[in-house]
């Protein structure tokens, strides 16, 4: 199991940020994605694994109207 | 000239083209009053002076701004709350002679060297809502008036025949004309004033005219819109944007007013003559860098403007589909983006004002219209924005089509694309409810997706159709509840529920169930449910990021405050957090957008010579901000009650939205409201959304109390006078005494006491019953 946002999440092995938001549906492109704390940067999403535990923040910034 | 871009001389828009034979339109005016002006200079952003045109005794006159008005009020929606409150009365209403249209511009506004610096914010006593309404607007109209001379007009009373008021920035001369010939509706009319008061015939010079008007649509409705135009001299056509919340074209054509004309001489960059021009500079070219480097990784605003949210909203259950019942729709896909994409004039930069490289003011060329009195006619149209859209996915327009020639019949008839858009979605689903029917809507056939009624009940309003639905549909939704209800027709708490509205106002494009935040950023406002306060829905339901009420209420204090900013200022909000700087993951609070909070600090230090801080701009807007809220109060609204929110922004209205979605429902019941499994299990879909309905209901009023508290406002959601005090508004005995003694008789008729019912393992946000005396 994982954490996103505080709810728990089934754990996918080797899903990678990229996989855990197209799975999640969290298509909006301003988002900020920390694992267990650490910011992932951008530029990884596709290739950071998302490990089995871990907590993940997805962080929608406001954005809208 | 970017490589691929269509040089000005080669591009033909398309368009039918309007014979415009000044001589005549000019030769029926008759001059009714004139007023000379020292020609001024801007000075850190300010003239220091305002405009009071009062057409009922054709006066025009000059005001000073004073360094009292600035220290309180700051500008623009400032300047417009202190205008109305010296001339209006509590029982002015909107089509009152004493009611104030107020145009104002903030001391950004005109700025050239950062994006987003050309909004005008326009105030008025609302007919949706018989409070004021502020409303905000791109266009060249608010950098002219300041250009011309001045920081904020007023037009009270009213004209005895159509008339247009002229500034002239360059004769230095201000005038009351009548303007008998000139079209109403504001695409042609737009572009009349613009080659009637340009001072040659050029297009440079047609540019430097902007317009304010409305529309046929505006004198028969309750959604007038005030169009501010910018005259775009590669498709030659005056384009518009709208400040469209609340009925202000309608006030506006009340009055007898066609079109009020800003005419300016050639200007320059520094035109509002900064302290610190080179920081302006550095700053803004920051910002320039990152829209030009991230935009298109990021929200992609200069290709689609604000429509790249569409698909978004869809995506994650947000977009309303059918008046709000669902948040995302197998056709909606129709209507995303790139569909949008495919339309649009590409390449030309389209930026609503200049130095803005954002530029998300998009245009359809050359749009064959299908229906109404232009039918046949090509037409360039503006936009659509998100919110346009969202009114077609609303109203089950699923063609990209429909959606434009909406838009545009919106925007020239003079109507606010968002209240008409609901209003009709909410007509639509009585209508299928058999509420309404052919026969009781005047022989439209109102029902979801049919964009031929759609187009016919706009193009009858125009007309004054006087029949019992079309004289009173207009008015809104408010209206029309109180309507049906008195007809007899169906169950009262049904069209309560469904019809989205909230103090008259009808909400704009955002499915609200699942974020309480959200549900208190859109009924715990000034103005009534429009978003332009806050936008806490991810923050709140995606983000998991504010649980606790007080957590919400503290972004329900922060966002309104910080948005209420841009509105004194004359800033347009979308650079703020519409593009981020690169580094913005790496800051404590993203989604506030530090770096870009910063620039703004920079920038007003910048322009007025100030040494402000962050947390001084969110006092600048706390006055204002409380300012309002307390107006309301003084004209008999502000209050809990008037807070209230329609059942459909807080959950399932109907079985078939429960059962779309009984997972998560049934998940509320037990995780939120406390029930077990097998109490739900046991339950039938009824029972199960009538307890959901008594829990949400009751978790609103709880959030108003800790909003009301976060605010320092009483039980009743009234702004104190030690609060006032504490904001500099010491010597505003008027507002002070008004004050309490609406307090007293809140605590005389036992108003002043928490909504929430709280169990013994919750506390209230305070126990001591007068804690805001020690605030």
């Amino acid at each position: 199991m994982i954490t996103v946002n505080g709810n728990g999440r089934d754990h996918v092995p080797d899903e990678t940020v990229s996989g855990l938001l197209k799975r999640l549906n969290y298509i909006f492109p301003l988002v900020i994605v920390k694992i267990n704390g650490t910011v992932v940067p951008r530029d990884s999403f596709p290739s950071v694994n998302v490990p089995d535990g871990a907590t993940v923040e997805v962080i929608h910034l406001t954005s809208g109207g | 000239m970017v490589d691929g871009q269509i040089p000005i001389e080669e591009y033909e828009t398309g368009n039918t083209v309007h014979e415009i034979d000044v001589a005549t339109l000019r030769g029926e005016h008759r001059v009714l009053a004139t007023h000379s002006f020292e020609k001024g200079e801007i000075v850190r952003g300010y003239n220091r002076r305002t405009l009071h045109v009062d057409l009922s005794k054709g006066t025009i006159e000059e005001r000073p701004v004073t360094d009292d008005m600035i220290a309180k009020f700051t500008g623009g929606r400032g300047f417009g709350l202190k205008i109305l409150w010296d001339s209006i009365s509590p029982g002015t209403r909107w089509d009152s002679e004493d009611n104030v249209l107020a145009i104002t511009n903030g001391p950004m506004c005109g700025n050239t060297q950062y994006p987003g610096s050309g909004k005008s914010i326009c105030l008025t006593v609302s007919p949706s809502t018989d409070i004021v309404c502020d409303s905000n607007v791109g266009g060249f109209f608010g950098p002219f008036l300041k250009f011309a001379g001045f920081d904020a007009m007023a037009i009270q009373g009213k004209a005895n025949e159509d008339v247009v008021v002229v500034i002239d920035g360059i004769a230095s001369e201000v005038r009351i004309e009548t303007a008998p010939l000139e079209e109403t509706n504001t695409h042609v009319l737009s572009e009349q004033l613009a080659h009637i008061y340009a001072a040659e015939d050029t297009e440079k010079s047609r540019q430097r005219v902007s317009s304010i008007t409305s529309g046929l649509g505006a004198e028969h409705s309750y959604w007038g819109c005030l169009n501010s135009s910018f005259y775009d001299p590669r498709r030659k056509v005056a384009r518009v944007k709208q400040a469209g919340r609340g009925g202000l074209g309608t006030v506006l054509r009340d009055k007898r007013v066609k079109g009020v004309v800003a005419v300016v001489p050639k200007f320059t960059g520094v035109e509002n003559n900064p302290a610190d021009p080179v920081t302006m500079a550095k700053v803004g070219t920051k910002l320039h860098k990152e829209i030009r480097d991230l935009d298109r990784h990021q929200c992609n605003m200069r290709a689609v403007g604000t429509g790249h949210l569409v698909e978004i909203m869809d995506a994650y259950d947000l977009l309303p589909c059918e008046n709000y019942r669902f948040g995302s729709f197998p056709k909606a896909s129709k209507l995303y983006s790139p569909k949008f994409y495919d339309l649009f004039t590409k390449v030309i930069p389209d930026g609503c004002w200049h130095g803005c490289t954002m530029a998300c003011s998009k245009t359809v060329d050359g749009f064959e219209l299908r229906t109404g009195p232009y039918a046949g006619h090509r037409v360039t149209v503006d936009g659509p924005e998100y919110e346009t859209v969202g009114c077609g996915s609303n109203m089950g327009l699923w063609e990209p089509e429909w959606v434009l020639e909406f838009n545009f019949y919106c925007d020239t008839y003079g109507l606010d694309t968002i209240s008409t858009g609901t209003a009709i979605a909410f007509y639509m689903e009585m209508y299928e409810y058999g509420i309404l029917n052919r026969e009781r809507c005047d022989d439209l056939e109102l029902c979801f997706g049919n964009a031929r009624a759609v187009m016919e009940f706009m193009h009858r309003m125009a007309r004054g159709d006087d029949g019992e639905f079309m004289s009173v549909a207009p008015k809104g939704i408010r209206r029309v509840k109180d309507w049906i209800k008195a007809k007899g027709w169906g169950d009262e708490r049904l069209v309560e529920d469904c019809g989205m509205e909230s103090k008259g106002l009808e909400y704009s494009e955002y499915v609200t169930k699942e974020s309480l935040a959200m549900q208190g950023g859109y009924g715990l406002t000034l103005k009534g449910p429009q978003h332009d306060e806050a936008w806490l829905i991810f923050m709140d339901m995606v983000n998991n990021a504010i649980p606790t009420f007080p957590d919400k209420a503290e972004a329900l204090h922060y966002f309104p405050m910080w948005r209420t900013w841009f509105g004194l200022n004359g800033f347009c909000k979308l650079p703020w957090n519409d593009v981020e700087p690169a580094n913005n993951a790496d800051t404590d609070e993203p989604s506030k957008v530090p770096g870009h909070v910063q620039n703004y600090v920079d920038l007003v230090n910048a322009m007025t010579g100030s040494e402000l801080e962050k947390d001084d701009l969110i006092i600048q807007s706390e006055r204002c901000y409380n300012w309002q809220r307390a107006m309301n109060v003084w004209m008999g609204r502000g209050r809990r009650a008037d807070d209230w929110i329609p059942y459909r922004s807080m959950g399932p209205v109907t079985e078939m939205e429960y059962v779309s979605r009984e997972e998560r429902y049934d998940t509320a019941l037990v995780e939120k409201a406390g029930m077990s499994k097998d109490e739900v299990a046991g339950m039938t879909v009824p029972e199960k959304m009538e307890a959901l309905y008594q829990f949400r209901q009751d978790q609103y009023q709880k959030l108003a109390d800790a909003v009301y508290f976060r605010r320092g406002w009483t039980h009743n959601g009234v702004p104190t006078p030690q609060k006032m005090i504490s904001l500099g508004f010491g010597d505003e005995a008027d507002m002070l005494r008004m004050l309490q003694d609406r307090i007293d008789a809140d605590t005389a008729a036992g108003l002043n006491d928490w909504g929430g019912n709280y169990d013994e393992s919750e506390d209230p946000p305070s126990d001591d019953p007068l804690y805001w005396e020690k605030w």
